[in-house]
């Protein structure tokens, strides 16, 4: 690879397919950054990247999980609803490339779902059902730690090579870092203090989600959108609407009152 | 890889053989009380203390391992400062693994104060599930240095077993005997937060009630949790104001 041309197209999809454009990537990290603001939503950081990391890569879509203090890993973000279900579907079943990038803290590139039945016996099938051809997972790290990590579900069998890999990597790092809120953790008990507060972030958002769909008589994920909708229009953090909702639903009388 | 059913079941039989003491109060309290002997053990700790808060901050002890620990909470409300008030707070855990190099800027009074009763490390774990909160509950150490992974997963679970206790306390459940645990597997956690919003609007209460009374029907019904939250989140079942309280 040449060190002075950053980003070639051979190093992009394999077949001649599309590659990252630099341009685009650029534009990522200038709203992640923007996101990265002092009293900025950890939730809605982790599906900004999750949304970003599908479109540069040229994935249909990508999902993020991270890991409790048990070892568990659970659902934070996705970029699509298919993808979110494809995440808990793994959890379920404790199987797919997100477990296993977790369990090795490697990354798990170019998996044609077609020839990964004997691999994931359950969750292949499932994917491939769902309209996806590869999967690719890589892991979120804090030092030698494996927090999480990031999914990447593609509907053709485009091959992620070289600097593709790298710059996925990196926007996992980036999801890492912005857990972190700092880039210099000092100690690991800041790291299990911020991913709780995320993973608790991440049930309030759920818990409201219920909450807004028995209000309006809609599905949680109308709910969501809704929510998501309101905070935005209000420049409200998501969690502290999804916060009030649970808690004091007059707080927020334009999301919640019954129409 | 232990799952978290299996956590919480090896942590309730941990309090099942913890000796009653004499004199120990009863119900959800006492049950309470032997979670902190327990994890003491456990950990091990020098002690551990359970406080209950409200939203400004006030509050008042639960239970604890000991009387040095009943004071070091007891001083937290006197004071108005800790990490038992900041874990509450913040929402988040409080790891202080060195209390008198990382202790005394957070917290003038308390640190100094808990430094005078030997404590050297204070480690203090929110008892909440999303928006529903209670208190916390603190890990008190008479040497500095962090909690080990394995420590850190086991104050966890047991704080999350805490948390179990008072809400099912909620629905007069006296916590008498260790509840089997009828948590199934973790993917369908998104639907059990999703299924207490539901309720707590279906039946006008708070969302710590709600989760009393999803907890209450699965025992009732002798399902699983999450079963339950399918069901609720399906319309297949709807708790009534009225559901008969075990």
């Amino acid at each position: 690879m040449n060190s002075d041309a950053g980003i070639r197209p051979e190093d992009g999809w394999g077949g001649g397919t599309a590659m990252i454009a630099v341009e685009q990537l650029a534009e990522v990290f200038v709203e992640l950054a923007d996101t990265l603001v002092d009293e900025f939503d950890v939730i809605e950081f982790l599906e900004t990247l999750a949304t970003h990391t599908a479109t540069v890569s040229a994935a249909a879509s990508a999902g993020l999980l991270l890991a409790d203090p048990h070892g568990q890993l659970q659902y934070m973000a996705s970029s699509t609803e298919s993808v979110k279900l494809l995440e808990l579907f793994q959890l379920q079943y404790q199987e797919g490339p997100c477990l296993d990038c977790y369990r090795m803290g490697e990354p798990v590139i170019n998996t044609d779902l077609n020839e990964a039945d004997d691999r994931w016996p359950l969750f292949a099938p499932r994917a491939s059902e769902a309209g996806f051809q590869s999967v690719h997972a890589f892991p979120l790290r804090h030092r030698s730690k494996v927090i999480g990590a990031l999914n990447l579900f593609s509907r053709d069998a485009g091959r992620l090579e070289g600097t593709d890999v790298r710059i996925v990597q990196a926007l996992a790092d980036v999801a890492t870092i912005g857990l972190l809120q700092e880039r210099a953790i000092r100690n690991s008990e800041v790291l299990t203090e911020q991913l709780q507060a995320a993973l608790n972030s991440r049930i309030v958002i759920e818990q409201a989600k219920g909450a807004l769909a028995r209000m309006h008589g809609i599905d949680v994920d109308a709910a969501f959108a809704l929510m998501r909708d309101y905070a935005r229009s209000k420049n409200h953090r998501l969690s502290d609407v999804a916060h009030g909702v649970v808690t004091d639903p007059s707080s927020h009388e334009d999301l919640t009152a019954r129409r | 890889m232990v799952d978290h059913g299996a956590r919480r079941a090896r942590v309730n039989q941990l309090i099942d053989a913890e000796p009653r003491v004499v004199g120990g109060s009863p119900g959800s309290i006492g049950r309470l009380e032997r979670l902190c002997t327990a994890l003491t053990r456990v950990l091990p700790a020098s002690g551990v203390g359970l406080s209950l808060l409200v939203e400004d901050n006030h509050g008042g002890t639960i239970a604890a391992s000991n009387a040095t620990s009943r004071a070091l909470e007891e001083l937290q409300f006197a004071l108005g400062e800790g990490p038992c008030i900041d874990a509450y707070t913040s929402r988040r855990p409080v790891l202080v693994a060195d209390l008198q190099a990382h202790g005394s800027a957070r917290w003038p009074g308390y640190a100094p104060a808990a430094h005078d009763h030997g404590v050297r490390a204070v480690f203090a774990f929110p008892l909440q599930v999303g928006a529903a909160r209670a208190g916390a509950l603190d890990v008190y150490r008479d040497e500095p240095g962090p909690l080990s992974a394995e420590s850190l997963n086991d104050a966890f679970t047991f704080a999350d077993v805490a948390m179990d206790v008072l809400v099912d306390s909620q629905n007069g459940d006296e916590g008498s005997k260790a509840r089997a645990d009828l948590d199934d597997v973790l993917a369908y956690r998104v639907e059990v937060y999703q299924a207490q919003g539901m309720v707590m609007v279906d039946l006008g209460v708070s969302i710590d009630e709600a989760m009393a009374r999803i907890r209450g029907y699965a025992y009732a019904e002798n399902q699983s949790i999450g079963d339950v939250a399918r069901d609720i989140i399906s319309g297949k079942i709807r708790l009534d104001k009225d559901t008969h309280e075990l």
